[in-house]
């Protein structure tokens, strides 16, 4: 039975809608103005106990729309969500002491106290016994390196301070199943780095479940083998990292190097050019003719040296962020977990 | 491999017991803001001067001394029974913090009569100290002076009072949460406590004892929620005397109403909540 299971999930917002200055101000007062926006359109998926999902998308593809309805924090207009088979809308004890959904900016933590006494109530709220508490926060503290934080007020904190109290608040009750929404979002690189390193080690301990939104492409790398892409509230895919370069990215890219000086024309017989640095010319060469173009490169050149590779994986997704959603979702959502 | 989501169990009371001390840790941080709260909330002790002047006249049914007492006790309920959680609620809506408080295992109602009555054990040394300068002041409202019998509640009357205290506490706090409820159709909803506050005000005892009052007035006034907020309460402080089992039952039967149009209004509203910002 998968942790998590979403099946034909949509949203829809209705939303005021104010043209600017004293005119539209008018107006809206009068006659005001609503539209309907579909935040998430049809999205299904499912991640397996232990996975480690990321869930990518730009800004305002539907990302955290989707988690609020995972965690049962809003109602999803249609389709269906149920997360350790349960519905996560009824919000069942049961369940929520199972989950938990950490939201980047939005602090649990009381404000002007040390955030030693909020885990306190997160502590007792969990039903966690104290003995079990202190046991929890030290080793989380430990984990995350910030043992001597605890006791100084929350308002005094520095971001990535108050982002691994957050985590902890989140995790003291060892939940099964989390849901991260931009866990690292202004964090420097040390903090980012013990936050993902933190989260692998929690994820292999305690087997849990997590799917984790993020902008830094290094936290996915670093910790999900399964991507699922939402672009414009519709999902376009759901498969391994991996295979986000061989759906989206139907070139490879040779980097040549020759023994003699060449120009544009000669080159760019064997695929389009990137660049040309010296005798060094980047080329993008589509998957299909790859084996061609190579042969005809060293057969033909005073090829002294040539690499293959992918296009960096930021690129791919950015490009494909970038693109208008009917062409991606054409012939449907690419969903290479289906088959697993 | 840890098993996760482990299961414990620690009672209610060791739950509150935390809560209840991290919450009055917390609001002991705003302890200035709250004495000037308690002071702010000194309407009973303006009143209790044009009162008292009134009770001098001999037209009213109190003395002069009786609505010292009177005041003096709607002072006290008052400190004890203030309600704020519109304001809190419409803050957390708007600004989606609602949300993490959604994710316990815990209705967030109880975290927040925690808040109120954390925030009510802080005004205490406030609340001693005016009603300790004021007793300096005018000293008969102990003894009796010229008027009468000293002051001076029993043990019972206190408990007793006490506990309609409380439960006045609660029946506003359930009125008023009913009223938040609308912060998830509309956000801004901390204006429509005006709507219960006006009859709060006029028909609580907070400006006038209900004694003063003609008696059918006071009987249909009985029936509404308000005279049980501070008049009941008050009144038990200064005598132990009133309509003590119809108080309860009329307390309680308005409390049950509310609570049960809360918790319709919160299944309505919640799929409504957009969790904005969070």
């Amino acid at each position: 039975m998968p942790t998590v299971a979403v099946e034909n999930l949509s949203k829809t917002f209705r939303v005021a809608d104010k043209q600017p200055g004293l005119a539209g101000t008018l107006r809206h007062f009068v006659n005001r103005r609503h539209r309907l926006i579909d935040a998430v359109k049809d999205v299904s998926f499912t991640i397996e106990p232990g996975e480690v999902v990321g869930f990518l998308g730009p800004n305002g593809a539907g990302k955290t729309t989707t988690l609020k309805m995972l965690t049962g924090l809003i109602h999803p207009t249609a389709g269906s969500v149920r997360v350790l088979d349960q519905v996560p809308f009824k919000r069942k004890p049961d369940l929520l002491r199972q989950i938990t959904l950490v939201m980047g900016q939005k602090q649990q933590m009381i404000w002007d106290l040390p955030p030693i006494e909020s885990l306190r109530i997160n502590a007792a709220v969990y039903g966690v016994p104290d003995s079990e508490a202190k046991r929890r926060i030290d080793e989380l503290a430990d984990l995350l390196s910030i043992s001597d934080e605890l006791t100084r007020p929350v308002r005094k904190l520095s971001l990535g301070e108050r982002m691994k109290c957050e985590l902890m608040a989140a995790l003291l009750h060892h939940p099964k199943v989390l849901f991260l929404d931009e866990p690292t979002l202004g964090l420097d690189v040390n903090a980012q780095t013990a936050v993902r390193n933190f989260l692998r080690d929690y994820n292999r301990q305690h087997g849990a479940s997590i799917l984790l939104t993020s902008h830094y492409m290094a936290d996915i790398t670093a910790l999900c083998d399964r991507v699922v892409m939402i672009h414009k509230g519709g999902l376009i895919y759901d498969g391994s990292l991996s295979g986000v370069v061989q759906r989206f990215a139907p070139f490879r890219e040779v980097k040549v190097e020759l023994g003699h000086e060449f120009d544009h024309a000669t080159i760019s017989r064997y695929g389009e050019v990137e660049s040309i640095d010296g005798r060094v010319a980047r080329l993008l060469v589509k998957r299909d003719g790859l084996t061609a173009a190579v042969n005809r490169l060293l057969a033909e050149l005073d090829v002294t040296d040539l690499t293959v590779t992918d296009p960096p994986i930021e690129e791919v997704i950015g490009r494909v962020f970038d693109m208008d959603a009917d062409d991606l979702s054409s012939g449907g959502p690419a969903r290479e977990a289906a088959a697993r | 491999m840890t098993q996760s989501a482990e299961k414990f169990s620690i009672g209610w009371p060791h739950k509150l017991r935390v809560m209840l001390g991290v919450q009055a840790a917390e609001m002991a941080q705003y302890r200035a803001e709250i004495a000037l709260w308690a002071i702010a909330t000194m309407l009973p002790l303006i009143m209790m001067g044009l009162w008292a002047q009134a009770g001098e006249s001999g037209l009213f049914p109190l003395k002069r001394v009786e609505m010292f007492r009177y005041f003096i006790a709607v002072f006290i309920v008052r400190q004890f029974t203030i309600v704020w959680i519109i304001h809190h609620f419409e803050f957390l809506v708007v600004t989606g913090r609602l949300s993490p408080l959604l994710l316990h295992p815990i209705d967030p109602v109880w975290r927040f009569i925690i808040m109120h009555i954390s925030e009510h054990w802080v005004r205490v040394p406030f609340v001693f100290l005016i009603i300790g300068g004021f007793l300096w002041l005018y000293p008969q409202t102990l003894t009796g002076g010229t008027d009468g019998t000293a002051w001076w509640p029993g043990l019972g009357n206190l408990a007793l009072a006490a506990v309609a205290m409380y439960t006045a506490f609660l029946l506003r706090f359930f009125m008023q949460y009913t009223l938040c409820m609308a912060a998830f159709w509309h956000e801004r909803v901390a204006a429509m406590d005006a709507i219960i506050y006006m009859p709060y005000l006029f028909l609580s005892g907070l400006l006038f004892p209900f004694e003063v009052l003609p008696d059918y007035a006071r009987e249909i006034l009985l029936w509404t929620p308000f005279p049980y907020m501070v008049w009941f309460p008050a009144t038990l402080v200064v005598n132990g005397e009133g309509p003590i089992l119809r108080g309860f039952l009329t307390m309680i039967g308005w409390m049950i109403l509310f609570f049960i149009l809360y918790r319709w209004l919160w299944r309505k509203g919640l799929k409504h909540y957009s969790a904005m910002g969070a």
